[in-house]
């Protein structure tokens, strides 16, 4: 009799599993759970291979050279070089890591080595907390706080002392700015770089860390001489997961680093990042030929770096887990 | 005093400034976002959607951004949920110390460093296949795509904290692996697998850059799945873009409103968790 009720209808799907063995409903989950899995194992290839697709019109018509080393953007023409975006997001990404790595480094060492358990389990919520600020709320954080900051006072300054180094030099008044976007960044990535480095620094073996205290080491000998030397794998995994992150952060750049398609030749100068330029040109891309196959191309590039500093990383960490 | 007593105490003030550096930049966002949100918030901003002119600085509100974000959220934390505990359990069951488990695991952690914007690209090129235009599904699946590692990985872990004894005590009355799963080990974990699926949650409302095509944007609540959705990061940033400070303000009350939300599920977690473990067997 078919059911006629939407009630009944449910209460006779559900009654199936019952008429079924155990051994076959563990047999079906195994399937089913595991065809689950290995679908999203497949995803990143999966990405990369839509992304390929998507961009293959610009790729072939063009020589990857160009794409990558050419320095006029202007997509009505039919110019499509990447260079001063692929700068643009170079710059930001290294002065954020200069400013991210000592501190985050600092941090991670005092949490695993030195703070006491009552301080570390004050801290640690806290970094999370960190972690969890939505990226357009940095943004806003950078508008408000970091730009005018440059603006008033660390641009007058780096001008008034420092303008024979051609790294300070700019005459862009208005603060948004690679180094902006750097510190934006650099808060970004410190939960990360911290949280991994601490693991890491952790995980050396205790007898080690003893036998070098035993000799008579203060701590922070210990620390140079014998654990960051077992660690420093794991602190460069640490680092390149941090450059990962910001290598492909959108939002919060685009709102401070100004956004002029110019390659930088200062910290104070504006940049801009392959990440806004996507961003900021996704709607109008379908009118112009070329135009949606370069952006993903441009996608397709942010993905592989990001891909190549996460699976190097990532696999010298599951390495230094195992060894430990 | 000797030279390496020195270095030390050297080593230990730069390590302390530096978690000093490192919690007042946590310090200043929220007191940022808090000084220029709170004055600019106000009753009517939260239960209208915005009337016409609403960017020109004239009456309205955000309700279209902070009902949109939920749903996106919610929608992909709901279908995140139904690919990633199958995963999680997998991992835990079938996959037991097995070489493609690793393989799977590292490919999760490799999934959550993709960017969102990555996500963003993929999830719009699905939907040019599939013939969907900006829409509240697809700013789902967007954003599903981004939650999914975080939650499997969360989750896993939670699954990992059960003790090893129980599954054994379990399997050795003859539950089937699928029993133990969902009757045994389900319920253990249900502590962490919350602060998965609340951490995921978390990260998806706050997204901005994958949503930014897939959803789209609109003054008006989306009615269905096919229809645009508003999301309160992408309201903020057009808020932001504005010329006139009247809407500058209101994008700083937004920024606000979604930092309260986010923290709000942050410290329900972690309440959610001290509360749940009561039961928990270690």
């Amino acid at each position: 009799m078919a059911p006629s009720t939407p009630t009944e209808f449910i209460e006779k799907w559900l009654a199936i599993p019952k008429r079924l063995s155990r051994q076959t409903l563990d047999r079906l989950a195994k399937k089913w759970m595991g065809f689950q899995t290995v679908a999203v194992g497949m995803l990143v290839p999966l990405i990369a291979l839509a992304l390929l697709l998507r961009a293959q019109p610009i790729l072939t018509v063009r020589p990857l050279g160009e794409l990558l080393f050419g320095t006029t953007w202007h997509p009505i023409k039919q110019a499509f070089g990447f260079y001063p975006f692929i700068m643009g997001t170079l710059w930001v990404t290294i002065t954020s890591m200069i400013i991210a790595v000592p501190p985050s480094l600092m941090v991670a060492i005092y949490l695993a080595e030195y703070a006491p358990q009552r301080v570390r389990a004050l801290i640690k919520p806290l970094i999370d907390l960190l972690a969890g600020i939505p990226s357009v709320v940095y943004g806003v954080w950078g508008v408000l706080t970091v730009v005018p900051l440059i603006r008033n006072y660390v641009a007058p300054t780096i001008d008034r002392w420092l303008s024979f180094v051609p790294l300070f030099q700019s005459d862009n008044p208005t603060g948004y700015s690679v180094l902006a976007g750097g510190v934006v960044l650099a808060v970004m990535v410190f939960p990360i770089i911290i949280a991994v480095a601490e693991e890491v620094i952790h995980a050396v073996p205790r007898d080690l860390r003893e036998a070098s205290l035993a000799m008579g080491a203060t701590r922070w000998q210990t620390m140079k001489y014998v654990t960051l030397r077992k660690a420093v794998a794991g602190v460069i995994a640490a680092i390149g997961l941090g450059f990962s992150r910001a290598f492909g952060e959108t939002m919060a750049v685009m709102m401070v680093v100004g956004n002029v398609p110019k390659v930088p030749s200062s910290i104070l100068d504006s940049a801009y990042p392959l990440t806004a330029l996507i961003a900021n040109n996704y709607g109008e891309m379908m009118s112009v030929p070329l135009y949606d196959a370069a952006l993903l191309g441009a996608a397709l590039f942010l993905m592989v770096v990001v891909l190549i500093f996460n699976i190097a990383s990532r696999l010298t960490l599951v390495r230094l887990v195992q060894h430990s | 005093m000797k030279w390496s007593k020195v270095e030390e105490k050297i080593f230990v003030a730069i390590m302390i400034c530096s978690t000093v550096v490192v919690l007042s930049s946590l310090a200043l966002i929220l007191g940022t976002v808090i000084w220029r949100g709170l004055p600019a918030l106000n009753l009517a901003m939260l239960i209208q959607t915005p009337k016409g002119g609403y960017y020109l600085g004239k009456e309205g509100g955000i309700l279209n951004a902070i009902l949109g974000s939920l749903f996106l959220a919610g929608g992909a934390t709901a279908l995140a949920l139904a690919i990633s505990l199958p995963i999680a359990l997998y991992l835990h069951f079938y996959a037991e110390r097995s070489w493609h488990g690793e393989v799977v695991r590292l490919a999760l952690d490799v999934l959550w460093g993709i960017p969102s914007i990555v996500y963003g690209a993929f999830a719009f090129t699905l939907m040019l296949w599939l013939g969907l235009r900006a829409s509240l599904l697809g700013g789902i699946i967007a954003l599903s795509l981004l939650e999914l590692p975080i939650m499997t990985r969360g989750m896993d872990e939670a699954i990992n904290m059960v003790h090893p004894l129980l599954k054994e005590a379990s399997y050795s009355l003859g539950a089937t692996r699928l029993e133990t799963a969902l009757k045994i080990v389900v319920r253990q974990s249900i502590p962490g697998l919350l602060t998965a699926v609340l951490l995921a949650f978390g990260r998806g409302i706050g997204d901005a850059a994958s949503v930014l095509f897939t959803a789209g944007f609109t003054d008006h609540l989306p009615t269905s799945l096919f229809e645009p959705a508003a999301s309160l990061p992408l309201a903020i940033f057009f808020q932001l873009s504005t010329p006139f400070p009247a809407v500058q303000d209101r994008a700083y009350a937004s920024a606000l409103v979604l930092t309260g939300i986010v923290l709000t599920l942050s410290l329900i977690s972690r309440r959610l968790a001290g509360r749940l473990t009561e039961h928990v067997i270690r």
